[in-house]
């Protein structure tokens, strides 16, 4: 294994993550998360580059199409159906989440340590890339009113669960493979969107006002 | 025959569901495949095949204790279904229709799992496939109650696979091959790597509660069961919860075989009681009868969680009570789903006298609601009495307290909300809305069949239902 262009492209993904929760207009987050799903897609290449098979070819490319092309594709989409400001509102402003990205990442670091790993894992950062990847989704997630970056949010939440993914690439990879199924649902969610914004249930898509149903 | 027949036969129903051009004639395709599936179900238990070990699929002891009574709610809920699609007919069905009996497929998949990786797939595919169900009615507070399915689901199912990894992560540094099948798991035992292990569980507990609906991600499921149509609530609470309840007893036996069972019992039986906990005090404060449903299943999720905490003896109740609950709850949601269409609302503040508009529906919902508060001779009495006594016999004697004052919490919130809706006048608004709405035998029998079939259970648990509970437990604890 490469570990040392496998760690560029990690720490490449991380910044991204810090990038995204800086962002503070939506075209800019999308164009993030898809960049990161290309950089994403090429690590199974790099990691079985002595040998590789159709069948982790196939799997960097399906991430590549999915997470880079049609989902930030269909987000576009939904974003001119709706007419949605390209303004984020956020719950957790733009500097704390920084803050808690960038305080995440070097816990990530310091709990990927305490965590028993194999020898042939414990030289790549793809442990600590997953976790600060996970957390940054979780702050979008909660900390973002738009349903779009929402959806952001949990694309980036998934992406950390690839990266962990990728340390079973050698042993089960159909388990890692099965992880494309997560794009599904995200692709789910943004039709979801769309659809509804046919149906003109909805003005703004601001996931506050969605607030009928409760005691 | 091969149990794959199960999975196969519904799936090729909802291909032909969604190829029938006839919008008038598709809904009879759920009762019919319903009835096959049904048949098929019973043929493999009364017969189970024998299932190889290092099979991804099987009719094993766990599948073969809970997937009649799926097959069975389903069958019921089809041929409830016939006369609500006829009273929807303005709206196309072909999606529901099809999505209906390709979860049933999956269902049937996720309950033959044996495959912790297979397992995920199915869930994840039952919970895609139920969003446009949820949606079904079209309204805002649909779409608002199917957004937020999807995000607690979708997390819920982000870190199941993530707890899954995990899994896999401590049998790899144990030194497995990479076989995932519960059986390898179970047997690597104690090699399995041991923090890798609890943080497995964590997030496996985590992501499968979330889907059964256990506190604190339990969020969705009011929203949901009271926006979806009532049939789809009866197929998400009896159905699609005991997918996730098998998941986490599959997990439950692996990290038992690790050596932290111990630890896996009590989260069990700390969220099992924190749900009902939770259940209870949320069904004091509604004023909604179909949310009231929802938190009663909660409510149910709890119980079925502190059973499988409580050893084989508790495993073998939990899945009475799976039976117990299912039939009943289904009982509760297709009479609550006559109320609601009678009435036009599901506010206790708008909804008053419907033993004058409905007699039938509402004296099912209200001996369905006596049932499942625990009323003998119904089937959750004595589910709920097992339950009780292997608590008491594991020594959890505050525990048992606990779970009896949230039941009878519980039951004074369930009587507040469905006396208030049946007692009284009727509202003019109301009697003129339930004008519209005929009491049809379609729509008045399947409840009625949910009902005498938790009464069959309760009074006359057959032997062999008995031998399948405790063969489920015998596979999960295996004696060494």
């Amino acid at each position: 294994m490469n570990s040392g262009t496998l760690n560029l492209l990690i720490g490449v993904a991380m910044g991204l993550n810090l990038l995204a929760l800086g962002s503070s207009r939506l075209p800019s987050l999308i164009r993030i998360m898809s960049l990161q799903g290309v950089v994403l897609g090429l690590m199974p290449l790099i990691m079985v580059l002595e040998a590789l098979d159709w069948r982790v070819v196939a799997l960097a490319l399906a991430t590549m199409a999915g997470k880079g092309v049609v989902i930030p594709g269909l987000l576009r989409r939904a974003m001119r159906a709706a007419h949605i400001e390209r303004e984020m509102d956020p719950f957790i402003g733009f500097v704390p989440s920084l803050l808690l990205g960038a305080g995440g990442a070097i816990a990530a670091v310091g709990v990927a340590r305490a965590l028993p790993l194999l020898p042939e894992h414990a030289e790549t950062l793809l442990l600590p890339g997953a976790i600060s990847s996970m957390l940054t989704g979780f702050i979008l997630l909660i900390g973002r009113a738009k349903a779009i970056s929402q959806v952001c949010g949990f694309l980036i939440l998934e992406n950390g669960i690839y990266l962990f993914g990728l340390l079973l690439i050698h042993s089960t990879p159909l388990l890692v493979e099965s992880g494309i199924l997560l794009d599904v649902t995200v692709g789910v969610f943004v039709i979801g969107i769309i659809v509804d914004r046919i149906q003109r249930a909805f003005d703004s898509l601001d996931t506050r006002k969605l607030t009928t149903l409760r005691e | 025959m091969s149990p794959l027949f199960l999975i196969i036969v519904p799936l090729a129903g909802a291909l032909i569901a969604a190829a029938w051009p006839n919008n008038r004639t598709r809904p009879w395709l759920l009762p019919a495949f319903g009835l096959l599936h049904f048949v098929l179900t019973f043929w493999l238990f009364v017969r189970p095949p024998v299932v190889a070990p290092g099979a991804w699929l099987g009719f094993d002891p766990l599948a073969r204790a809970v997937l009649p009574v799926v097959s069975l709610l389903f069958l019921v809920c089809a041929a409830y279904g016939v006369p609500y699609l006829r009273i929807r007919s303005g709206r196309p069905n072909r999606v529901f229709v099809a999505l209906l009996l390709a979860i049933l497929g999956l269902l049937s998949a996720g309950h033959q799992a044996r495959h912790l990786g297979l397992l995920w797939i199915t869930t994840e595919a039952v919970t895609l496939a139920t969003v446009p169900l949820l949606h079904f009615n079209g309204t805002p507070r649909a779409f608002e109650a199917t957004w937020k399915y999807l995000l607690v689901g979708g997390t819920g199912i982000a870190l199941s696979l993530l707890g899954s990894f995990c899994l896999g992560y401590a049998s790899l540094h144990g030194g497995g091959s990479g076989d995932l099948t519960f059986t390898a798991l179970t047997s690597q035992g104690a090699s399995l790597s041991h923090p890798w292990v609890l943080i497995a569980w964590v997030l496996l507990l985590a992501g499968y509660g979330a889907k059964m609906g256990l506190a604190p991600m339990h969020t969705w499921k009011p929203d949901a069961y009271g926006e979806a149509p009532s049939i789809v609530g009866a197929i998400l609470a009896g159905g699609v919860t005991t997918v996730a309840l098998t998941a986490i007893l599959r997990v439950r036996a692996v990290i038992g075989a690790a050596g932290e069972g111990f630890v896996a019992d009590r989260t069990l039986l700390v969220i099992g009681l924190f749900s009902m906990l939770v259940a209870a005090l949320f069904l004091l404060g509604t004023r909604d009868f179909k949310r009231m449903l929802a938190y009663s299943s909660v409510e149910h999720m709890g119980i079925l969680s502190i059973g499988a905490s409580l050893g084989a003896a508790g495993v073998a109740a939990s899945l009475f009570h799976v039976w117990s609950n299912s039939l009943t709850k289904g009982a509760l949601f297709l009479s609550a789903g006559n109320l609601r269409r009678a009435a036009g609302s599901p506010s206790m503040d708008e909804v008053r006298g419907m033993s004058m508009l409905t007699p039938r529906s509402a004296a099912i919902f209200v001996t369905g609601m006596f049932a499942i508060t625990a009323l003998p001779p119904f089937g959750p009495f004595f589910s709920e009495l097992q339950v009780v006594r292997a608590a008491l016999a594991s020594g959890h004697g505050v525990a048992t307290a606990m779970l009896l004052g949230c039941l009878l919490l519980a039951f004074f919130g369930l009587t507040r909300v469905t006396f208030g809706i049946v007692d009284g006048r009727p509202r003019p608004a109301t009697r003129e809305n339930a004008q519209r709405f005929v009491e049809t035998a379609g729509v008045i029998a399947p409840p009625l069949v949910l009902l005498a079939l938790s009464l069959w259970l309760g009074l006359f648990t057959p032997a062999i239902l008995r031998e399948a509970w405790s063969a489920a437990a015998a596979q999960l604890f295996p004696t060494p």
